[in-house]
Protein backbone atom coordinates (compact mmCIF):
# COMPACT_ATOMS: atom_id res chain seq x y z
CA UNK A 1 0.00 0.00 0.00
CA UNK A 2 1.20 3.29 -0.75
CA UNK A 3 0.41 6.60 -0.14
CA UNK A 4 -2.45 5.40 1.68
CA UNK A 5 -3.53 4.34 -1.55
CA UNK A 6 -5.28 0.76 -1.24
CA UNK A 7 -5.43 -2.34 -4.18
CA UNK A 8 -9.38 -2.87 -4.65
CA UNK A 9 -10.39 -5.47 -6.41
CA UNK A 10 -14.32 -6.31 -6.78
CA UNK A 11 -14.96 -9.90 -7.97
CA UNK A 12 -17.93 -10.54 -9.79
CA UNK A 13 -18.65 -14.86 -10.55
CA UNK A 14 -22.10 -14.40 -11.27
CA UNK A 15 -24.39 -13.84 -14.23
CA UNK A 16 -26.49 -10.85 -14.24
CA UNK A 17 -30.55 -10.44 -14.02
CA UNK A 18 -30.89 -14.08 -12.53
CA UNK A 19 -29.89 -12.29 -9.20
CA UNK A 20 -29.26 -8.47 -8.18
CA UNK A 21 -25.40 -9.58 -7.32
CA UNK A 22 -24.29 -8.04 -10.63
CA UNK A 23 -25.68 -4.90 -11.23
CA UNK A 24 -25.37 -4.05 -6.79
CA UNK A 25 -21.62 -5.13 -7.52
CA UNK A 26 -21.12 -2.03 -10.05
CA UNK A 27 -23.53 0.15 -7.78
CA UNK A 28 -20.11 0.05 -5.79
CA UNK A 29 -17.68 0.03 -8.47
CA UNK A 30 -18.97 3.60 -9.25
CA UNK A 31 -19.13 4.94 -5.63
CA UNK A 32 -15.74 3.73 -5.27
CA UNK A 33 -14.40 5.48 -8.16
CA UNK A 34 -14.50 8.78 -6.14
CA UNK A 35 -12.41 7.34 -3.50
CA UNK A 36 -9.08 7.55 -5.51
CA UNK A 37 -8.01 3.50 -4.75
CA UNK A 38 -6.43 1.72 -6.97
CA UNK A 39 -9.34 -0.50 -8.56
CA UNK A 40 -9.79 -3.84 -10.63
CA UNK A 41 -12.32 -5.65 -11.38
CA UNK A 42 -12.53 -9.35 -11.74
CA UNK A 43 -14.75 -11.56 -14.36
CA UNK A 44 -13.99 -15.09 -13.75
CA UNK A 45 -16.95 -18.46 -13.76
CA UNK A 46 -20.20 -16.98 -14.84
CA UNK A 47 -19.38 -13.61 -13.81
CA UNK A 48 -17.72 -13.59 -17.60
CA UNK A 49 -21.41 -13.38 -18.66
CA UNK A 50 -21.95 -10.03 -17.35
CA UNK A 51 -19.62 -8.48 -20.12
CA UNK A 52 -21.33 -9.96 -22.88
CA UNK A 53 -22.66 -8.12 -26.46
CA UNK A 54 -26.22 -7.80 -27.19
CA UNK A 55 -27.80 -7.95 -23.94
CA UNK A 56 -31.27 -6.91 -24.56
CA UNK A 57 -33.61 -7.08 -21.38
CA UNK A 58 -36.52 -5.51 -22.82
CA UNK A 59 -38.99 -8.37 -22.39
CA UNK A 60 -38.01 -8.83 -18.96
CA UNK A 61 -38.74 -5.88 -17.69
CA UNK A 62 -35.30 -5.56 -15.73
CA UNK A 63 -32.72 -2.61 -16.68
CA UNK A 64 -29.92 -3.72 -18.61
CA UNK A 65 -27.19 -2.26 -17.25
CA UNK A 66 -24.41 -3.66 -19.60
CA UNK A 67 -23.78 -0.42 -21.00
CA UNK A 68 -22.46 1.12 -18.03
CA UNK A 69 -19.37 -1.02 -18.13
CA UNK A 70 -18.48 1.05 -21.24
CA UNK A 71 -18.75 3.71 -18.97
CA UNK A 72 -16.10 2.60 -16.64
CA UNK A 73 -13.27 4.39 -18.12
CA UNK A 74 -14.73 8.14 -17.33
CA UNK A 75 -14.59 6.80 -14.03
CA UNK A 76 -11.18 5.66 -13.74
CA UNK A 77 -11.91 2.20 -13.59
CA UNK A 78 -9.61 0.89 -16.53
CA UNK A 79 -8.38 -2.41 -15.27
CA UNK A 80 -11.28 -5.50 -16.27
CA UNK A 81 -9.47 -8.79 -15.83
CA UNK A 82 -11.48 -11.56 -17.62
CA UNK A 83 -10.39 -15.64 -17.47
CA UNK A 84 -9.84 -17.38 -20.46
CA UNK A 85 -10.56 -20.63 -18.96
CA UNK A 86 -14.01 -19.22 -17.36
CA UNK A 87 -14.51 -18.15 -21.21
CA UNK A 88 -13.72 -21.28 -22.69
CA UNK A 89 -15.64 -23.25 -20.64
CA UNK A 90 -19.02 -21.24 -21.81
CA UNK A 91 -17.75 -21.59 -25.11
CA UNK A 92 -17.50 -17.89 -25.11
CA UNK A 93 -14.33 -15.96 -26.65
CA UNK A 94 -13.19 -12.24 -26.42
CA UNK A 95 -15.28 -11.37 -29.53
CA UNK A 96 -18.39 -12.44 -28.15
CA UNK A 97 -17.72 -9.37 -25.44
CA UNK A 98 -18.68 -5.89 -25.17
CA UNK A 99 -15.52 -3.61 -26.63
CA UNK A 100 -14.69 -1.62 -23.20
CA UNK A 101 -12.14 1.04 -23.81
CA UNK A 102 -10.68 4.29 -21.99
CA UNK A 103 -8.51 7.16 -22.61
CA UNK A 104 -5.15 7.25 -21.18
CA UNK A 105 -4.15 10.72 -19.92
CA UNK A 106 -0.45 10.16 -19.95
CA UNK A 107 0.03 8.65 -23.31
CA UNK A 108 -2.03 11.68 -24.84
CA UNK A 109 -5.76 10.52 -24.34
CA UNK A 110 -4.85 7.52 -26.44
CA UNK A 111 -7.96 4.72 -26.74
CA UNK A 112 -7.00 1.79 -24.73
CA UNK A 113 -9.03 -1.85 -24.28
CA UNK A 114 -9.99 -1.49 -20.64
CA UNK A 115 -10.56 -5.64 -21.25
CA UNK A 116 -7.64 -7.89 -20.50
CA UNK A 117 -7.73 -11.38 -20.80
CA UNK A 118 -5.67 -13.57 -18.19
CA UNK A 119 -4.94 -17.25 -17.63
CA UNK A 120 -6.35 -18.94 -14.08
CA UNK A 121 -2.99 -18.91 -12.96
CA UNK A 122 -2.55 -14.92 -14.25
CA UNK A 123 -5.78 -14.61 -12.43
CA UNK A 124 -4.56 -15.94 -9.36
CA UNK A 125 -1.42 -13.68 -9.39
CA UNK A 126 -3.77 -10.50 -9.49
CA UNK A 127 -6.14 -12.03 -6.53
CA UNK A 128 -3.08 -12.25 -4.66
CA UNK A 129 -1.66 -8.88 -5.41
CA UNK A 130 -4.65 -6.81 -3.59
CA UNK A 131 -5.17 -5.39 -0.36
CA UNK A 132 -9.01 -5.67 -0.27
CA UNK A 133 -11.21 -8.22 -2.21
CA UNK A 134 -14.80 -7.75 -2.08
CA UNK A 135 -16.64 -10.19 -3.89
CA UNK A 136 -20.29 -10.38 -5.13
CA UNK B 1 1.68 -12.67 1.58
CA UNK B 2 -1.16 -15.24 2.06
CA UNK B 3 -4.86 -15.50 1.93
CA UNK B 4 -7.66 -16.78 3.79
CA UNK B 5 -9.96 -17.94 1.32
CA UNK B 6 -13.69 -18.90 2.68
CA UNK B 7 -16.31 -20.68 0.98
CA UNK B 8 -19.70 -21.12 2.18
CA UNK B 9 -21.32 -23.85 -0.59
CA UNK B 10 -21.69 -27.23 -0.42
CA UNK B 11 -19.26 -28.17 -3.62
CA UNK B 12 -22.31 -30.98 -4.55
CA UNK B 13 -24.26 -27.63 -5.54
CA UNK B 14 -22.00 -24.34 -6.92
CA UNK B 15 -18.27 -24.63 -8.39
CA UNK B 16 -17.43 -22.41 -5.83
CA UNK B 17 -14.84 -24.42 -3.79
CA UNK B 18 -12.92 -25.99 -7.14
CA UNK B 19 -12.69 -22.20 -8.57
CA UNK B 20 -11.25 -21.39 -5.39
CA UNK B 21 -9.19 -24.24 -4.73
CA UNK B 22 -7.83 -23.23 -9.17
CA UNK B 23 -7.12 -19.85 -8.02
CA UNK B 24 -5.41 -20.38 -4.46
CA UNK B 25 -1.48 -20.00 -4.12
CA UNK B 26 1.03 -21.82 -2.24
CA UNK B 27 0.45 -20.36 2.20
CA UNK B 28 -3.05 -20.00 1.62
CA UNK B 29 -5.48 -21.09 3.65
CA UNK B 30 -9.24 -22.11 2.43
CA UNK B 31 -11.89 -22.37 5.49
CA UNK B 32 -14.98 -24.02 4.82
CA UNK B 33 -18.26 -22.73 6.38
CA UNK B 34 -21.63 -23.39 6.94
CA UNK B 35 -22.93 -25.51 3.63
CA UNK B 36 -19.15 -25.57 2.50
CA UNK B 37 -18.22 -28.05 4.90
CA UNK B 38 -19.38 -30.93 3.07
CA UNK B 39 -16.62 -30.37 0.62
CA UNK B 40 -14.38 -31.53 3.33
CA UNK B 41 -15.90 -34.81 3.69
CA UNK B 42 -13.52 -37.90 2.33
CA UNK B 43 -14.55 -40.72 0.40
CA UNK B 44 -17.29 -39.09 -1.86
CA UNK B 45 -17.45 -38.76 -5.04
CA UNK B 46 -15.59 -35.36 -5.57
CA UNK B 47 -13.18 -35.90 -2.54
CA UNK B 48 -10.56 -36.99 -4.61
CA UNK B 49 -10.68 -33.40 -7.16
CA UNK B 50 -10.57 -31.52 -3.98
CA UNK B 51 -7.48 -32.69 -2.58
CA UNK B 52 -6.09 -32.59 -5.94
CA UNK B 53 -6.45 -29.00 -6.41
CA UNK B 54 -5.76 -28.43 -2.62
CA UNK B 55 -2.57 -30.06 -2.46
CA UNK B 56 -0.45 -26.70 -1.85
CA UNK B 57 -2.92 -25.23 0.76
CA UNK B 58 -4.29 -26.03 4.06
CA UNK B 59 -7.76 -27.06 4.61
CA UNK B 60 -9.79 -25.91 7.33
CA UNK B 61 -13.25 -26.47 8.42
CA UNK B 62 -15.50 -24.57 10.86
CA UNK B 63 -16.63 -26.72 13.38
CA UNK B 64 -19.38 -25.32 14.65
CA UNK B 65 -20.96 -25.72 11.32
CA UNK B 66 -19.68 -29.67 10.58
CA UNK B 67 -21.54 -30.31 14.57
CA UNK B 68 -24.87 -28.15 13.41
CA UNK B 69 -24.71 -30.80 9.83
CA UNK B 70 -23.95 -34.00 12.02
CA UNK B 71 -20.80 -34.31 10.51
CA UNK B 72 -17.83 -36.58 12.63
CA UNK B 73 -14.85 -35.18 12.53
CA UNK B 74 -13.40 -38.63 11.48
CA UNK B 75 -15.50 -38.15 8.59
CA UNK B 76 -13.31 -35.77 6.92
CA UNK B 77 -10.33 -35.98 4.48
CA UNK B 78 -6.60 -36.15 5.76
CA UNK B 79 -5.34 -33.11 6.90
CA UNK B 80 -7.91 -31.55 7.57
CA UNK B 81 -7.77 -28.59 10.36
CA UNK B 82 -10.78 -28.03 12.25
CA UNK B 83 -11.42 -24.28 13.81
CA UNK B 84 -14.19 -22.61 16.32
CA UNK B 85 -15.15 -19.03 15.67
CA UNK B 86 -12.07 -17.49 17.53
CA UNK B 87 -10.08 -20.08 15.36
CA UNK B 88 -11.96 -18.32 12.40
CA UNK B 89 -10.99 -15.24 13.68
CA UNK B 90 -7.09 -15.89 14.14
CA UNK B 91 -7.16 -17.22 10.54
CA UNK B 92 -8.22 -14.30 9.20
CA UNK B 93 -5.97 -11.97 11.46
CA UNK B 94 -2.66 -13.87 10.32
CA UNK B 95 -3.40 -13.96 6.52
CA UNK B 96 -2.92 -10.82 4.74
CA UNK B 97 -6.40 -10.77 3.15
CA UNK B 98 -9.33 -12.88 3.04
CA UNK B 99 -11.12 -13.70 -0.01
CA UNK B 100 -15.34 -15.39 0.23
CA UNK B 101 -16.12 -17.25 -2.25
CA UNK B 102 -20.20 -16.68 -2.46
CA UNK C 1 -6.66 -5.73 14.50
CA UNK C 2 -9.28 -3.80 13.01
CA UNK C 3 -12.30 -6.08 11.14
CA UNK C 4 -14.33 -4.34 8.62
CA UNK C 5 -17.55 -6.84 7.89
CA UNK C 6 -20.16 -7.10 5.01
CA UNK C 7 -23.20 -8.63 5.32
CA UNK C 8 -25.08 -9.53 1.66
CA UNK C 9 -27.38 -11.66 2.89
CA UNK C 10 -30.75 -11.60 4.68
CA UNK C 11 -31.63 -12.96 7.59
CA UNK C 12 -32.84 -16.64 8.23
CA UNK C 13 -33.40 -17.67 4.66
CA UNK C 14 -29.42 -17.78 4.62
CA UNK C 15 -26.91 -18.68 7.29
CA UNK C 16 -24.35 -15.53 6.55
CA UNK C 17 -25.69 -12.96 9.19
CA UNK C 18 -25.50 -15.72 12.10
CA UNK C 19 -21.51 -16.97 10.46
CA UNK C 20 -20.77 -12.48 10.56
CA UNK C 21 -22.31 -12.43 14.08
CA UNK C 22 -20.23 -15.21 15.48
CA UNK C 23 -17.40 -13.96 13.93
CA UNK C 24 -17.23 -10.28 15.36
CA UNK C 25 -18.70 -11.52 18.43
CA UNK C 26 -14.99 -13.74 18.28
CA UNK C 27 -13.51 -11.22 16.95
CA UNK C 28 -14.24 -8.78 20.08
CA UNK C 29 -13.86 -11.53 23.07
CA UNK C 30 -10.32 -11.61 21.46
CA UNK C 31 -9.45 -7.90 21.70
CA UNK C 32 -9.46 -6.92 18.22
CA UNK C 33 -11.74 -3.99 17.12
CA UNK C 34 -14.67 -4.08 14.87
CA UNK C 35 -15.83 -0.61 14.11
CA UNK C 36 -18.25 -0.70 11.66
CA UNK C 37 -20.72 -4.06 9.95
CA UNK C 38 -22.05 -2.80 6.26
CA UNK C 39 -25.37 -4.64 5.34
CA UNK C 40 -25.42 -5.42 1.58
CA UNK C 41 -28.11 -6.25 -1.12
CA UNK C 42 -30.82 -8.36 1.47
CA UNK C 43 -28.48 -7.74 4.05
CA UNK C 44 -30.61 -4.91 4.94
CA UNK C 45 -33.49 -6.36 5.94
CA UNK C 46 -31.32 -7.71 8.94
CA UNK C 47 -32.00 -4.00 10.10
CA UNK C 48 -35.72 -4.15 10.10
CA UNK C 49 -37.55 -3.89 13.46
CA UNK C 50 -40.79 -5.48 12.60
CA UNK C 51 -39.80 -9.03 12.19
CA UNK C 52 -40.81 -11.51 14.99
CA UNK C 53 -39.27 -14.89 14.95
CA UNK C 54 -40.92 -17.59 16.89
CA UNK C 55 -39.95 -17.60 20.50
CA UNK C 56 -37.75 -20.60 20.47
CA UNK C 57 -35.51 -19.06 17.79
CA UNK C 58 -32.85 -16.62 17.96
CA UNK C 59 -33.69 -13.11 17.25
CA UNK C 60 -30.94 -11.96 14.72
CA UNK C 61 -31.97 -8.54 14.73
CA UNK C 62 -32.14 -8.09 18.24
CA UNK C 63 -28.63 -9.65 18.72
CA UNK C 64 -26.68 -7.17 15.88
CA UNK C 65 -28.58 -3.91 18.08
CA UNK C 66 -27.49 -5.44 21.36
CA UNK C 67 -23.77 -5.98 19.92
CA UNK C 68 -24.20 -2.38 18.93
CA UNK C 69 -25.27 -1.37 22.35
CA UNK C 70 -22.33 -3.18 24.40
CA UNK C 71 -19.37 -2.50 21.73
CA UNK C 72 -20.60 0.45 19.56
CA UNK C 73 -20.16 -0.72 16.20
CA UNK C 74 -21.54 0.75 13.55
CA UNK C 75 -23.95 -0.58 11.62
CA UNK C 76 -24.58 0.60 8.70
CA UNK C 77 -27.31 -0.63 6.09
CA UNK C 78 -26.84 0.54 2.46
CA UNK C 79 -29.40 3.31 1.31
CA UNK C 80 -29.82 2.58 -2.31
CA UNK C 81 -30.24 -1.51 -1.18
CA UNK C 82 -32.88 -0.15 1.33
CA UNK C 83 -34.57 1.75 -0.80
CA UNK C 84 -35.50 -1.14 -3.29
CA UNK C 85 -36.29 -3.45 -0.54
CA UNK C 86 -38.48 -1.15 1.48
CA UNK C 87 -36.56 -0.31 4.21
CA UNK C 88 -36.51 3.11 6.18
CA UNK C 89 -35.62 4.82 9.16
CA UNK C 90 -37.72 7.98 9.40
CA UNK C 91 -36.01 10.89 8.06
CA UNK C 92 -36.22 8.73 4.50
CA UNK C 93 -40.20 7.70 5.28
CA UNK C 94 -41.00 11.88 5.55
CA UNK C 95 -38.89 12.69 2.84
CA UNK C 96 -40.23 9.83 0.49
CA UNK C 97 -43.92 10.52 1.82
CA UNK C 98 -44.28 6.97 3.31
CA UNK C 99 -46.19 5.83 6.15
CA UNK C 100 -43.97 4.03 8.54
CA UNK C 101 -40.40 3.58 8.95
CA UNK C 102 -38.81 0.37 10.40
CA UNK C 103 -35.41 0.41 11.11
CA UNK C 104 -33.88 -1.13 14.54
CA UNK C 105 -31.90 -0.06 17.44
CA UNK C 106 -28.28 0.77 16.63
CA UNK C 107 -28.96 0.92 13.00
CA UNK C 108 -28.60 3.55 10.57
CA UNK C 109 -29.02 3.92 6.93
CA UNK C 110 -26.28 5.93 4.95
CA UNK C 111 -24.57 5.53 1.82
CA UNK C 112 -22.32 3.16 -0.50
CA UNK C 113 -19.41 5.13 0.83
CA UNK C 114 -19.37 4.27 4.23
CA UNK C 115 -18.80 0.34 2.50
CA UNK C 116 -15.72 1.80 0.59
CA UNK C 117 -13.81 3.68 3.58
CA UNK C 118 -14.87 0.62 5.94
CA UNK C 119 -12.41 -0.81 3.27
CA UNK C 120 -9.49 1.70 3.44
CA UNK C 121 -9.55 1.72 7.06
CA UNK C 122 -9.63 -1.75 8.25
CA UNK C 123 -6.80 -4.19 8.19
CA UNK C 124 -8.73 -6.65 7.78
CA UNK C 125 -12.34 -6.93 5.10
CA UNK C 126 -14.45 -10.10 5.70
CA UNK C 127 -17.39 -10.71 3.16
CA UNK C 128 -20.53 -12.95 4.42
CA UNK C 129 -22.82 -14.00 1.58
CA UNK C 130 -24.23 -16.39 -0.46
Amino acid sequence: MEDGVKKFLYVNRKAPYGTIYALEALEVVLIGAAFDQDVSLAFLDDGVFQLTKAQDTKEIGVKNFSPTFRALGDYEVTKLYVEKESLDERGLTADDLQEITYEDEDDDWAEKPSIIIVSRSEMADVMAGQDVILSF
Amino acid sequence: MATLHTVNKSPFETQALLSCLGHTKAGDTVLLIEDGVYGAVGNTALADAVAGLGGAVTLAVLAPDLKARGIDEGRLMDGVKTVDYAGFVELAAEHDRTQAWL
Amino acid sequence: MKFGVVVSEGPYTHQASDTAYHFVTAALAAGHEVPRVFFYHDGVNVGTRLSIPPQDERNIQEQWSALAKEHGTDLVICIAAAQRRGLLDKNEADRQGKDADNIAEGFRISGLGQLIEMGIDADRLMTFGD
